[in-house]
């Protein structure tokens, strides 16, 4: 069986607890359980993760770069939607 | 054969002798799968070859330190690893067979791994601090190894009819070397009697059992216990060590002041 045959699967890792999966790379696989070891042996073998999602590519919508005026430049002008309005009283930490 | 390589040296400490049949296991079977480097079948699988290669490398390097110590004439991890010659080696026959294909040596890896976990399993309860402690590390790493190589033996056995007549034909093949696994001598009556060592005799059934059960799933049919290959323990190895040595260990023969 060569790699050509192999559906492609997005890795995601999880750092530390309390982070996020962030999307590591991507690797080839017969299945999703190799798919899952493969990831640990090539992307946590320094250390980086302890929690590891395998998602197959195909099953990734993905927006068109081609629909990007249409998605993402509208928010550009609506500065009010941060939350950078608001007073914050003396003493309040951590905001 | 065993009392005459024991006699080899000056004063045969069982202890330094169980220690350095450990290391050695770890050192051939680590240096076997770091051939693999660069000739992998898959870069993903390639990588996970040499994981597991890393672990057994970094094992020899904990026991064979401690076999220095305990030896106490001055020998280190790389003296112990560079300059002893095949003879001096204490590994079993089954982890210096030769890679082969990628089934044999998913079959070689298989088969040792599932002696492996059962061996450092009870290891961690020796009454010797330092290889309880050892062995309570390595158990995590043979853990996965073990995952990593029976799954492969189902996904082969289990596959197309090439991998699974492959697979086979390697199970055939190797199946000789795993009686040594089980065939102890007065070297380990003797570690075992002091609550150090691991009764390996008595793991039989429980290699046997974690071993037909990954067979059963892979469709693969467990080989007769017929003569079984014995002697890697007690120095008696095949030639295909004495090459494996030659390349591993040219590097600090040819410049002993080395060093990067």
């Amino acid at each position: 069986m060569l790699q050509s045959d192999w559906p492609l699967y997005e890795v995601f890792i999880r750092g530390r607890n309390g982070l996020s999966h962030k999307h590591a790379g991507s690797l080839h696989a017969a299945d999703s359980k190799m798919a899952l070891e493969n990831a640990r042996d090539v992307y946590t073998r320094r250390a980086e993760g302890t929690s590891i999602w395998v998602v197959p590519s195909v099953e990734i919508t993905a927006s068109d770069p081609a629909d990007k005026a249409a998605f993402f430049e509208p928010t550009a002008d609506k500065i009010y939607r941060h939350p950078t309005f608001y007073k914050v009283p003396d003493g309040v930490e951590n905001m | 054969m065993a009392s005459t390589d024991i006699a080899l040296t000056a004063d045969p400490d069982p202890l330094f002798e169980y220690i350095l049949r450990l290391g050695d296991n770890s050192l051939v079977l680590g240096h076997r799968l770091g051939e693999w480097c660069a000739h992998g079948p898959e870069l993903e699988v390639e990588i996970a070859l040499l994981n597991v290669g890393l672990d057994l490398i970094g094992q020899a390097r904990l026991l064979l330190t401690y076999a220095g110590e305990v030896e106490g004439t001055g020998q280190d991890e790389d003296a112990l690893a560079y300059l002893r010659d095949a003879e001096g080696f204490r590994n079993l026959l089954l982890v210096e067979q030769p890679n082969g294909d990628f089934a044999v040596t998913i079959v070689r890896q298989f088969l040792y791994d599932a002696f492996n976990l059962e061996f450092y399993t009870q290891l961690q309860h020796s009454s010797d601090a330092r290889l309880a402690a050892i062995a309570t590390k390595v158990v995590k790493e043979i853990t996965y190894h073990f995952r990593f190589s029976a799954g492969w033996v189902v996904r082969l056995g289990d596959g197309t009819a090439k991998s699974q007549r492959r697979t086979q034909t390697a199970l055939d093949e190797l199946w000789r070397y795993t009686g040594e696994m089980f065939a102890v001598d007065d070297i380990d009556q003797v570690v075992v009697a002091a609550g150090i060592g691991v009764d390996r005799a008595a793991l039989k059934p429980l290699w046997d059992q974690r071993v037909v059960d990954v067979l059963a799933e892979a469709t693969l049919i467990r080989p007769d216990d017929n003569e079984f290959a014995i002697g890697g323990i007690t120095g008696d190895h095949g030639e295909g060590l004495r090459h494996m040595l030659a390349d591993m260990q040219i590097l600090p023969r040819t410049h002993p002041d080395a060093t990067w």
